[in-house]
């Protein structure tokens, strides 16, 4: 477990600090000004996760922005980790953002590259990419750390926040991904979450590289998952979304079972994987990213046993908040 | 003289390494392959949308930058574990400039004041 000092103090790190096995889960942005679909999607995800992941534009498809669903998140009392890409913004605009974020009461935020706008709704646009998502990493460390900005200029009160950034197991090359990891938490990386995990296989060999080198005792390793609604959505998100990797035998296994059952079935395959990633070693959460099925996240993470574990793990360190209840409904 | 740098240096290094004239050469870093070829201009590669083929996520046909720079390296006796460091951001405003002229002056190597080595 890592032993480092305490970074920012939120309460997904205080969770992974204790050793109980965390839970964050992806709130997908509406298309709508309206805060209200922002708490509804809230309210599904809070009872059953730590923190919940606020998307920077993913896949380069505009929605409101990962700072206004934070904002409306931190007011209702809500654990958000803000997820900032470098596709959008520069530096200056990142590092105010950082500011502002923190302000609000933000305490967890990831730092991504961010997809390419070939990907989203308008490919037109001008991609930015001043920094990537390790010297973006390193940047925001240096406001924590050192109280200044990448300018050198001080800072009358430095954003305490605990730092996260996402690897991609599953792309090649893949003997490089741990060492990029190592660069990641060179670079400041707290906690890691990873891209969606559909080979357990992968994963395992990724994490005995890291552990190896020794990178399981400097950052904490949360795996993506995610149900498939369909054979149909498996080979979507395989085809249109950029770093999803799924193996021709889960698109088989959904491809098995009729038209109305594969929902089933892939909720089943979600809930097998995440079975097996606990018993990695290094393993230490998991980020469920359930694209517009919030509210199958409560029915995952119980089925897998997740919430029985937790309970258990929290009467093990009874100083961080219990499942549940810390997040206050607006 | 410094405009004689610049079209000597574009010139050159733009034929062999398909160069941008970021004007903060790391080439020696990466294996002998420019990183600003690659769509995202990362400079710690690469990134997590590489294909199941090693194909660019942003650009289907090329095959992914990061992945030969990687492989390159390993070939490398004398700068091959360079890659392992973590590179400074880019400092934009050298765009154009030659990369020859500001090494020899030390602006290459200067990283914004605020920037952990």
């Amino acid at each position: 477990m890592p032993v480092s000092p305490m970074r920012g103090g939120s309460r997904l790190e205080r969770v992974l600090r204790s050793g109980r096995f965390a839970v964050t889960a992806e709130l997908n942005p509406p298309d709508s000004a309206d805060p209200q679909s922002v708490y509804d999607r809230a309210l599904v995800l809070s009872s059953v996760c730590d923190a919940i992941n606020a998307t920077d534009a993913s896949g380069a498809n505009v929605h409101m922005s990962s700072m206004g669903v934070c904002a409306l998140l931190t007011r209702a009392g809500y654990e958000p980790v803000m997820q900032m890409s470098c596709r959008d913004r520069n530096r200056i605009a990142m590092q105010g953002d950082l500011l502002g974020a923190a302000a609000m009461g933000v305490k967890n935020v990831l730092c991504l590259t961010g997809d390419g706008v070939q990907a989203g709704d308008q490919p037109e646009a001008r991609p930015v990419f001043d920094l990537d998502s390790i010297t973006l990493l390193r940047t925001l460390r240096t406001l924590r750390d050192k109280g200044r900005f990448l300018s050198g200029r001080k800072l009358e009160e430095p954003p305490k926040v605990f730092l996260g950034a996402a690897e991609n197991p599953f792309a090649p090359p893949y003997d490089v991904r741990p060492k990029r990891l190592g660069k990641k938490v060179e670079a400041g990386a707290d906690f890691i979450q990873t891209q969606y995990c559909f080979d357990v296989t992968r994963l395992k060999q990724f994490m005995a590289a890291a552990c190896d080198m020794g990178l399981d005792q400097q950052v904490f390793v949360l795996v993506g998952v995610g149900p498939l609604r369909s054979a149909k959505a498996a080979e979507w998100m395989r085809d249109k979304v950029p770093g999803v990797v799924i193996p021709d035998v889960v698109v088989d296994r959904l491809k098995g079972v009729p038209k109305e059952q594969q929902a089933k079935e892939g909720k089943s395959i979600c809930i097998e994987i995440i079975q097996q990633v606990q018993e990695i070693p290094g393993v230490r959460g998991v980020h469920v990213m359930a694209y517009r099925q919030e509210e199958l996240v409560a029915e995952i993470i119980e089925e897998a046993g997740l919430l029985a574990r937790r309970q258990r793990e929290s009467m093990a360190a009874p100083d961080v908040p219990r499942v549940g209840s810390a997040s206050p409904r607006p | 003289m410094e405009r004689l740098f610049v079209r000597v240096e574009r010139l050159s290094k733009g034929l062999i390494f398909d160069c941008r004239m970021c004007g903060q050469c790391i080439l020696h870093s990466t294996g002998m392959t420019c990183p600003m070829t690659c769509p995202k201009n990362l400079r710690n590669g690469p990134c997590g949308g590489v294909r199941p083929d090693g194909h660019c996520e942003v650009v289907p046909a090329m095959p992914c930058v990061w992945m030969q720079a990687w492989e390159r390296s390993k070939q490398m006796s004398m700068y091959g574990k360079a890659i392992l460091q973590v590179q400074p951001p880019l400092n934009r405003s050298l765009q154009g400039t030659s990369a020859w002229v500001n090494d020899l002056n030390g602006v290459a190597q200067k990283t914004p004041a605020g920037w952990e080595q």
